[in-house]
């Protein structure tokens, strides 16, 4: 049939164009003046395996910190964004604190409220174990994705039409109700693939806690490194992150996908 | 003297956005049982005045009276007066991620805490009545225009109202579903229902309406019974408008 062979010939002409097209930068890469020393720098199995098992190990801990951050940030996100989106005069001064809320911690770059909240709070002297800077690392990284996250949902809740909350108001349901089971739920629905995007940036941004002492991949991989001359350990850090980030990209892809299907 | 009670009563009703005045002093009494038609070109308050109803809009001026009791006084829980009011919109304003039954259970649930098993036999009921009880696991999306505003219909009719607005409920429809959701306002009418009617469909608001109500900017220039405001109106606009609007045809009849 025509649009089979038609298929088949794109097919093939796909896979020539990309082949050609990786073959040609791995020649570029390789033919290169410095590959050979960046070869012994970053690419050396033997390094890779002996600083695999440290940097696997610190590598749960970024999994544990991303794991009960967005816990806490979905929350907070969602909180914040429903507070901003509640008309009336006594909300007001809530209003107020969950503008200023995002408004400074999305304001500010990450690793700097990591260094503000992990040097800053424990410098207060309250007693173990609130000092922890691994602690108010976690609580920067978490407000300021919480700021983020709050504003995805807010535009979620925005996108909702208006004529939902009339619709569920004109059958009785207070402006809260209303909320909680026809606007919110919908809002939710919409903003799931920004919101795994953010998820994605934050399993990365655990490494910046790093920064502050804690023992997770990126900074077990930085002392096998200084010790050694050697800087595959940074490459076994990234493919770990790698492997979590990945699966998660495709799964927003197919999420993406999926919506767009439904609303056709 | 007696003093009847009506159904509903607006009293001098007044409505602007900013300075824009959208109803200027609406007044109009409905008895219990009673169906009023409400007609007018686009823009001259239908929608708005049926929304002032049952507080979606705030008012400005004028009063709005249940049964006796004004809705505008203070202290008045206005999530109650909704409830014993059901409104069905032109674009029908189901919940897109409820289920046909979830949709028309939330407010009997939420509102009234009735216990899931009871508010879904009677959402059941209530579908069974109109048609749709095999559609009552599916999705909105997945209806008719027809059968959407239908399931409308019966969402407001969950909460028991004593007084249906219906806001051009079949102007967003395809020609060929109009008659099936005129046929349930239609049997509502017969079971008794007070309803205020805001419509384009003159011949079935001829049909149904004991009174029909003549607006125009926000004024409500004539009310009569249908054959006198269709067929003989006293002011000039009414007849102006009802030359526009059934020109050839008059009055098809649904």
């Amino acid at each position: 049939m025509h649009s089979v062979k038609w298929r088949d010939r794109s097919a093939l002409t796909a896979f020539a164009s990309t082949t050609v097209v990786f073959v040609a930068l791995g020649i570029l890469v390789v033919r290169s003046p410095g590959w050979h020393s960046v070869r012994r720098a970053f690419f050396q199995l033997k390094h890779a395996r002996a600083s695999l098992p440290d940097i696997a190990h610190g590598f749960l801990l970024n999994v544990r910190l991303f794991l009960v951050a967005e816990v806490c940030v979905l929350a907070i996100g969602l909180t914040v964004a429903i507070v901003r989106n509640i008309p009336g005069p006594t909300m007001l001064p809530f209003r107020i604190l969950a503008t200023a809320y995002t408004d400074v911690f999305r304001g500010v770059p990450t690793i700097l409220l990591i260094y503000l909240f992990g040097f800053g709070v424990p410098a207060l002297g309250i007693d173990r174990p609130w000092n922890s800077p691994l602690l108010w690392g976690s609580v920067a990284l978490i407000a300021n994705y919480g700021a983020y996250d709050a504003e995805v949902f807010r535009s979620g809740i925005r996108s909702v039409h208006p004529s939902q909350l009339a619709a569920a108001r004109s059958l009785g349901l207070s402006q809260w109700k209303a909320f909680r089971f026809v606007v919110v739920p919908q809002a939710i629905r919409r903003v799931i693939p920004p919101l795994l995007n953010d998820f994605i940036s934050l399993q990365k941004d655990t490494a910046l806690v790093s920064t502050l002492g804690p023992l997770e991949a990126l900074r077990n991989a930085d002392i096998y490194a200084k010790s050694k001359f050697n800087y595959t350990p940074y490459v076994v850090a990234s493919c770990m992150f790698l492997l979590l980030t990945i699966p998660m990209s495709r799964f927003v892809d197919w999420l993406i996908l999926r919506q767009e299907r439904a609303r056709r | 003297m007696t003093q009847q009670t009506f159904a509903l009563e607006l009293r001098n009703v007044h409505k602007s956005y900013g300075t824009n005045e959208v109803l200027t002093g609406v007044d109009l009494s409905i008895a219990k049982h009673e169906v009023v038609g409400l007609i007018g070109p686009s823009g001259s308050g239908k929608s708005t005045l049926l929304r002032c109803i049952n507080l979606l809009e705030p008012i400005q001026g004028g009063d709005v009276i249940v049964d006796g009791v004004s809705l505008t006084a203070p202290g008045v829980d206005v999530d109650r007066v909704r409830a014993r009011i059901g409104i069905v919109f032109q674009s029908f304003n189901l919940f897109p991620h409820l289920s046909v039954l979830a949709n028309v259970t939330l407010a009997p649930m939420k509102v009234r805490g009735t216990d899931r098993r009871i508010a879904e036999k009677a959402a059941h009921e209530l579908l069974e009545r109109f048609g749709l009880d095999e559609k009552a696991k599916s999705f909105p999306d997945r209806l008719s225009g027809g059968q959407q505003q239908r399931v409308a219909i019966v969402r407001a009719l969950a909460m028991e109202p004593e007084i249906m607005l219906f806001d051009e409920v079949t102007s967003a429809l395809d020609p060929a579903l109009v008659h099936e959701v005129l046929q349930c306002i239609r049997e509502l009418a017969q079971a008794g229902m007070t309803m205020v009617l805001a419509t384009h469909e003159m011949g079935f608001c001829r049909d149904v309406a004991d009174r029909v109500a003549f607006l125009q900017n926000g004024r409500l220039v004539e009310i009569d019974s249908p054959e006198r405001l269709f067929n003989a109106p006293n002011h000039p606009d009414t007849k102006e408008f009802l030359r526009q609007t059934t020109p050839a045809n008059p009055l098809r009849q649904i």
